[in-house]
């Protein structure tokens, strides 16, 4: 299907958006600027857990340029110091008095300019009476603790929720029957997305009393629905305007009390109000990402067959449930641990916990909690074939579910697309010389050297999702697409969805120009202005090709449809007698005669069939029939360094099939970021909190992001399943190599490690774990 | 809400002010500032070019990078007055006569952007990168770039494009851009 001149599927074309981006001219919320703007600062609480006992207004208000203080008290007055979360629990706006986690927003600063209001910030003095937090959810659960929601009334403990899914006796009765059984704690600790650009808006009030707000926003529909719903506000004097974002990754889907204390000051004020977080607040108040406390085992026959699954987790949420998970599902997309194998009998538990955090469960380039299942099913995997001394590659060669098995029923209730797990291992293991590796292992071995090799063949769950089991609070998970074709054959498209990066404005432009014979280069995007674009849930969780992508292609189908009774018209014959060939409207059988999409545009606004509407364009809401399920094999080499613990990422082979490609240039910028944001949580990044509940990474100082120095040199290859159900056949692949890399890096550490009869070693893999592990065992 | 009458002027009449003579993308500018604006607030707020971003407000993200005589630095720990008779080159000031900066050109063509927010940072560390070593290698762009974080690329395509504008550069009669 290679279509250059059209630049359709399966071309790298050059990203569209790229011409602004490169100049500095792309718009993003810090770039709006707006006559008689204000802004907005906030005085976040020095405290994990403490009464606020008075807040002493006069000093911030005496500065120069302040013009207000909102506090929970004024908004409590409006009955809004409170809001509803995604998960149908409650958040504060801003406390009335009492602060649940350090760094919690206590009070807003309106001032003329930033450094004003951040003068203002500097002078604000509040008396607080320190309380004992609650940091460590296992205590949280203790009988004695602290009950933190006391807001709650009738709440006796912190206890959140608890979720399961399988059989639970018949897996307990497997696991009895195994020959081997592994048992394995395994901690996914709190990260953050820290994209570049931190969260803000923009929100400004009309004289005709209508609310416009420029939001760092992923989903922007949704949240127009959710203003409305909160605040009151008719939902037509509601735009939300989500220009460029620089960055999303999940961290941009929930809304933060910032946002609503914006919006009240500029409906107060009278005056456009901008909020801009610096880092500090983005790393202590926005959501964090995982935070999974999991205790698994796993059963096998002697010969290695798989036999049963049992998973056990305990889910830190902070102070409230503030995930972004369907909402049929709280623990998200976490029960796909079965993963790319046909397990019998497995049993998934988990119970959820308030502790003295900021909220959250997000993603971190994730579908849903998909990232803690592949880590914690890749890790047993690995575990039990050094256990039973098989090589783990030919324990998962052996285990697969099999590319005839599609499409395929997991055990926890998914039916997997389409698949063939041993066809990309294979690969990988071709590409980076598998068994030359193992070799030399065995040779460095006997030198005492540390070399390791860790697999991960991950199966991944993205775009959600179906209508019958997928909502968030009510709103179904589709997504939608509008295409209009102007009289000379120019095209503009606008989707429910929003890019942060991935490059939608080519993306979606090369799936229409293939639908449509119409060169990508005569086809506009747009997304993101709830006032012109049509309804969708955003982009998140790989979820915009296959759902927005599709709703592009159905809708380019029906354009086609109403074409062909043109071209018809046109060509002097019956409909029944057109195709659509090569991308033209042709008489069958006679290929000279024929018409193309812009013939036919042009005449459906000037010589269109009499009875006929004029125009051409069409707008599709696609409720995708199934979920797709992106996998891939991927290969980590290490060099461990024995004195000071410090591992080398020597090679790492990624291959990914994520079904039809669309741009293969933008797909594989999306593996290397997306092995990145896999390499750093590994490696670097975590929030840790000591037991006063101090945040101990406020900033890039303490949070590391990888640089072009640690990271590694990513290799990359493809093998190509399509999605039977997806009308192109393409899966999503935004986020497929953050969820899959992290196993293959644990998996080669402790690979080399064996020696030292290590079996688990918990992320981030930092040389003092590495040093520690290696100096607590007499060496071998 | 007590709010009085609001005049919405960035006076703060409490701070000191200095007058700079800065020379902007080759454009002679003379400014008014507070002592304490940092740079990146006067290209962006002051004269409204905001193609230069803030990432972390500490300096080690490098989002907010612009050359200050030809040398990087992070706008977002230099203050405005530190400028005063300086030449100052931001994004803005890359592309000369309609015609692309070769690092831009790179960018573009080995897809090293995405979101694009750390982009007009991790290109002027790159302009000054190539006028420093002309001819990097592969390790050489890594510690050169190691100041600017991007979250998006994972650095393989940007490491592409400064090779790529290293060529095109190399093949440039002398005095290009």
């Amino acid at each position: 299907m290679a279509t250059a001149p059209l630049g359709g599927i399966g071309v790298s074309v050059p990203r569209k958006e790229d011409a602004r981006f490169i100049r500095g001219k792309g718009n993003y919320v810090d770039d709006v600027q707006l006559p008689g703007m204000l802004f907005l600062d906030i005085v976040r609480s020095p405290y994990a857990y403490a009464k606020i006992l008075a807040i002493h207004k006069e000093k911030t208000l005496a500065v120069p340029g302040v013009l207000a203080v909102i506090t929970g008290k004024d908004l409590e007055a409006a009955k809004l110091s409170w809001m509803p979360t995604l998960m149908s629990d409650t958040q504060m706006v801003l406390p009335t008095d009492t602060v649940m986690f350090q760094g919690q927003e206590v009070v807003g600063v309106v001032a003329t300019d930033r450094y004003a209001a951040a003068d203002g910030v500097a002078a604000m003095e509040i008396d607080y009476e320190p309380m004992t937090p609650v940091i460590d959810p296992f205590k949280a659960l203790d009988p004695g603790a602290p009950v933190l929601r006391t807001d709650k009334p009738g709440r006796k403990d912190n206890h959140i929720w608890h979720w399961e899914v399988g059989d639970k006796d018949g897996t307990a009765q497997a696991l009895k029957e195994s020959d081997v059984v592994i048992k394995e704690k395994i901690y996914i600790p709190r990260i953050h997305v820290s994209s570049i650009e931190t969260c803000g808006c923009v929100a400004q009030v009309d004289s005709m009393g209508k609310l416009t707000v420029w939001l760092t926003t992923q989903a922007p529909h949704a949240i127009r629905t959710v203003f409305a719903l909160v605040s009151g506000l008719p939902e037509n004097q509601i735009r939300i305007i989500s220009p460029d974002i620089g960055g999303g990754f999940g961290g941009k889907v929930p809304v933060y009390p910032g946002y609503v204390i914006a919006v009240v000051a500029a409906l107060t004020t009278g005056h456009p109000v901008k909020f801009i977080e610096d880092r500090t607040g983005n790393l202590t108040s926005d959501s964090f990402a995982r935070d999974y406390h999991i205790e698994a085992e796993i059963g096998a026959t002697k010969d290695g067959r798989l036999t049963a699954l049992r998973v056990k987790t305990l889910a830190d949420h902070g102070y409230t449930d503030a995930a972004a998970n369907p909402s049929k599902f709280p623990a998200g997309m976490f029960h796909v641990i079965t993963g790319s194998y046909p397990f019998k009998k497995a049993f998934v538990e988990v119970d959820a916990v308030y502790t003295n955090k900021p909220p959250g469960g997000i993603a971190y380039r994730c579908s849903f909690r998909v990232t803690e299942a592949v880590h914690a099913i890749e890790r047993l995997i690995d575990i039990l074939a050094h256990q039973l001394k098989m090589d783990p590659a030919e324990f998962r060669l052996k285990n697969f579910i099999p590319p005839e098995a599609f499409p395929f029923p997991s055990v926890l209730g998914w039916t997997y697309d389409s698949g063939n797990y041993a066809g990309a291992l294979k690969k990988a293991m071709e590409i980076i010389d598998y068994a030359g590796l193992r070799k030399e292992q065995v040779e460095k071995r006997k030198r005492g050297e540390l070399m390791g090799i860790g697999i991960s063949s991950f199966t991944e769950i993205v775009g959600a999702g179906p209508s019958k089991d997928f909502d968030i609070l009510g709103i179904k998970m589709f997504d939608s697409a509008e295409v209009r074709i102007h009289p000379t054959g120019k095209v503009l498209a606008r989707f429910g969805t929003k890019s942060q990066g991935q490059g939608h404005e080519t993306t979606y432009a090369q799936i229409l120009a293939e639908e449509l014979g119409i060169p990508v280069e005569g086809i506009s995007v747009e997304e993101g202005d709830t006032d012109t674009a049509p309804y969708g849930l955003g982009t998140y969780a790989s979820r915009s090709t296959p759902t927005a992508g599709a709703a592009a292609v159905i809708a380019a189908r029906k354009i086609r449809e109403k074409g062909a009774k043109i071209a018809a018209h046109l060509l002097e014959v019956s409909p029944d007698d057109i195709e659509w060939v090569d991308h033209k409207f042709q008489v069958k059988g006679v290929p000279g005669k024929s018409k193309t999409m812009a013939d036919v545009a042009f005449a459906a606004y000037t010589n269109h069939p009499q009875g006929m509407e004029a125009g051409l364009e069409a707008v599709d809401y696609y409720d995708p029939p199934n979920m797709t399920y992106p996998f891939g094999s991927y290969i980590a080499v290490v060099d461990i360094d024995k004195e000071t613990g410090q591992i080398k990422t020597r090679r790492f082979v990624a291959v990914d099939d994520c079904g039809t490609i669309i741009n293969p240039m933008i797909v594989d910028g999306q593996i290397h970021g997306g092995l990145t944001m896999g390499f750093a949580p590994s490696m670097l990044e975590e929030i840790q909190y000591d037991a006063d509940g101090n945040n101990k990474a406020t900033s890039f100082l303490e949070y590391l992001l990888p640089t072009a120095v640690e990271t590694p040199h990513w290799e990359t290859a493809k093998t190509t399943t399509p999605s039977p159900h997806h009308p192109i056949g393409a899966k999503g692949v935004g986020e497929s190599a953050t969820v899959g890399a992290p196993p293959a890096f644990v998996n080669a550490v402790v690979d080399a490690l064996e020696p030292y009869g290590v079996t688990n070693i918990d992320i981030p893999l930092s040389s003092y774990k590495i040093w520690q592990a290696i100096h607590s065992k007499d060496p071998p | 809400m007590a709010i009085d009458a609001v005049e919405v002027q960035s006076a703060m009449p409490n701070h000191r002010s200095k007058t700079i003579h800065v020379t902007v993308n080759g454009v002679p500018r003379e400014s008014h500032v507070e002592a304490r604006t940092l740079l990146v607030s006067y290209l962006r707020e002051h004269l409204k070019l905001t193609g230069t971003h803030i990432g972390c407000d500490t300096g080690h993200c490098g989002a907010c990078t612009v050359l200050v005589d030809g040398t990087p630095v992070k706008s977002c720990m230099f203050l405005a007055v530190q400028s005063d008779g300086s030449e100052v080159r931001s994004v803005e000031g890359l592309e000369t006569g309609g015609k692309l900066h070769p690092v831009q050109e790179g960018f573009h063509k080995e897809h090293g952007l995405q979101c694009g927010y750390c982009t007009p940072g991790m290109m002027m560390t790159s302009v000054a990168l190539l006028a420093a070593n002309p001819n990097p290698t592969e390790d050489e762009i890594r510690r050169g770039i190691s100041g600017n974080l991007c979250r998006c690329t994972g650095y393989v395509n940007i490491v592409k494009a400064i090779q790529s504008a290293a060529k095109e550069m190399a093949a440039a009669p002398k005095g290009g851009p």
